[in-house]
């Protein structure tokens, strides 16, 4: 009888350890990479269940017919067409959300820009006041709710008492609910509110160009400060552009809490009814989740063309 | 013209484009815009301080005359009739924008550093999928947050406007572009003496990146303190204060007094934040370009 030959280990003990999972998992806690896996976890977790599993659902979601309570059953683009062919208020909506952030959008970047740009002007103490003053409203929690007093429809409010007594106005102007100016109104107040992070990011901005380069550009013939701003100021801005232009693109297509808090839920005619609010009508109140998802989807997939087309053309303006 | 010199201070003649017609331009318009941005903020301390009688006034008057802090003590007696006690509201918007804060800066930190220091692999990947969420408010994913919430029973908890605060897009991006600011020389040496990425990150770089994370407090403080979470809650004993003062404003015109004394009670806490912490704000924000 042959004796079994005793099997010689194909790999050396030492370094089969290294290459079993378990050495993979040693090999890296000694290079930090398993703190480091620890360290993201947590954030990495959170992540992807409230940020990215909301919006992966809302385009699955989008192609069902989804009460929350049943199970979701698949229709295809049922959702979508019934949006474009049945649902006017929808399209009351779209409109009223574009003519919307077709003002508010580029007026309050433009706001941003140039009150950062003349704040950046005065003198360090006054600055910070200015940059108090101006940024207020945007942090001041709900503060914006002191607007439906200001405009209160009746003889009362601020704005119709004034101009009752200067004769400008015979009768008190019902401003937040008559349809003719509910969304000027909102329109204002969001200017109010606009100055935010995005105001911040400039003024940091212009705070960190260095001195020597309008030295230079003195020298070089710079005569007055627009020329300075536009020749000098912007191109060195670049990434802080486009920080501020995604912001804003979050704000004008967010617009919502506003709407309804100024010019009630749902607003006359609705007037001020904008896609956001479209969607918490049917998300909250009647429960039709696929079709609300739908609304998210489409809304998503505007926001990121449009953050493409402005990366574009900021990208060749300012480089 | 002493009062220009004073506002924009001297410039030592370094920049010449300027101009004194431009100079009183400027500071004319910045006085306007300043005057249209206070007076919310003005008309709702008055409107706060008024008693009954000047608020029904007609015609009514802009400025208080005999000032009373009734309509303060009114908010309590508001809340009562909701039979939840303003303490309660109050001491929720507490507790879930402490905690949403906190757990926002650490776990945006921590992974702020080993998206910017470490070593892992999809560093990249995962960093521009961030930036892209950057675009997609609160209010814009409210509705499709409602559903994965619901499925995790989270709905009508404080947990619904806490936990999605944890991983805040805002906040990582922030964290990281300002850590891209520490040298890596310094990383190396302490990793060199024998340090891990923890002990790195809590040692070394976090007392390194104060700005940013005070400014993440801020950040973080203002847009949770004043979310009303309306979609999420509706048991009143969890309700927060903004949905307290939405609620209060609801009442037309026999609230305006209260209404404001919640307005002013609720502005204090994050101006105040933010003129403490202003120059750091600014110091971070020096660092949040999209490139």
């Amino acid at each position: 009888m042959r004796q079994e030959p005793v099997p010689t280990p194909l790999i050396h003990p030492a370094r089969s350890r290294l290459s079993s999972p378990l050495g993979g998992l040693r090999r890296m806690a000694s290079s930090g990479r398993l703190t480091e896996a620890a360290m993201i976890a947590p954030f990495l977790t959170f992540f992807l269940l409230f940020t990215i599993l909301p919006v992966a659902a809302a385009i699955v979601l989008s192609l069902t017919d989804f009460d929350m309570i049943r199970m979701p059953r698949f229709i295809g683009f049922e959702n979508y067409v019934r949006l474009f062919i049945e649902d006017d208020v929808y399209l009351i909506a779209v409109k009223n959300t574009l003519v919307f952030a077709m003002i508010t959008g580029p007026l309050s970047y433009f706001a941003c820009l140039v009150f950062a740009w003349l704040i950046n002007e005065l003198r360090p103490g006054i600055r910070s006041v200015m940059t108090l003053l101006f940024y207020a409203p945007s942090i001041a929690g709900n503060v914006f709710f002191i607007w439906i007093f200001i405009f209160s429809g009746d003889a009362n409010g601020l704005v119709n008492s004034t101009l009752l007594r200067l004769g400008i106005l015979q009768d008190a102007v019902k401003w937040l609910t008559d349809p003719r100016y509910s969304l000027a109104i909102i329109i204002l107040v969001q200017l109010w509110l606009s100055l935010g992070v995005g105001f911040l990011s400039f003024i940091a901005g212009l705070q960190s160009i260095d001195p020597s380069l309008y030295e230079a550009g003195a020298i070089d013939g710079i005569r007055n400060r627009f020329q300075e701003f536009v020749k000098l100021t912007l191109p060195s801005m670049g990434p802080m552009l486009m920080f501020g232009a995604v912001m804003q693109i979050a704000v004008s297509f967010g617009v919502s809490n506003v709407c309804s808090a100024l010019a009630g839920f749902p607003s006359t005619d609705y007037a001020a009814h904008t896609i956001v609010l479209h969607m918490q009508d049917y998300g909250t109140l009647r429960f039709e989740m696929g079709y609300a998802s739908a609304i998210a989807t489409l809304l998503f997939l505007t926001m990121l063309l449009l953050k493409r087309g402005i990366s574009k053309i900021l990208s060749r303006y300012a480089a | 013209m002493g009062i220009l010199k004073q506002v924009f201070g001297a410039r030592a003649g370094k920049r010449v484009s300027r101009s004194m017609g431009g100079d009183l331009g400027i500071f004319s318009l910045m006085i306007v815009v300043a005057a249209f941005m206070c007076l919310p903020f003005v008309y709702a301390i008055m409107q706060s301080l008024k008693p009954m009688e000047e608020i029904f006034i007609f015609p009514p008057r802009f400025f208080v005359r005999n000032p009373t802090f009734e309509n303060f003590r009114m908010i309590g007696r508001f809340a009562n009739s909701l039979w939840v006690p303003f303490s309660r509201y109050l001491s929720n918007s507490v507790v879930v924008t402490v905690t949403a804060t906190l757990g926002q800066i650490v776990f945006c930190s921590m992974a702020a550093f080993v998206l910017s220091k470490g070593s892992l692999r999809g560093r990249k990947v995962l960093f521009s999928t961030i930036v892209a969420m950057l675009l997609f408010s609160y209010e814009v994913t409210a509705i499709p947050l409602y559903i994965v919430l619901s499925r995790m029973n989270l709905v009508d908890t404080h947990g619904a406007l806490i936990l999605p605060m944890f991983a805040a897009p805002l906040g990582l991006f922030l964290m990281k572009q300002y850590m891209e600011t520490v040298p890596i020389a310094v990383i190396e040496s302490a990793r060199v003496d024998g340090a891990g990425p923890f002990l790195v990150y809590a040692r070394i770089v976090m007392p390194t990146v104060k700005p940013a994370w005070l400014t993440l407090v801020i950040l973080s403080f203002q847009a949770i303190w004043s979310r009303e979470g309306l979609e999420f809650i509706y048991s009143e004993q969890l309700k927060v204060v903004p949905t307290l003062l939405r609620q209060i404003s609801a009442g037309g015109i026999a609230r305006v007094g209260i209404g404001a004394a919640a307005a002013v009670i609720m502005m204090i806490p994050p101006i105040v934040t933010f003129v403490v912490s202003q120059s750091r704000v600014i110091e971070t924000m020096a660092h949040s370009g999209i490139k």
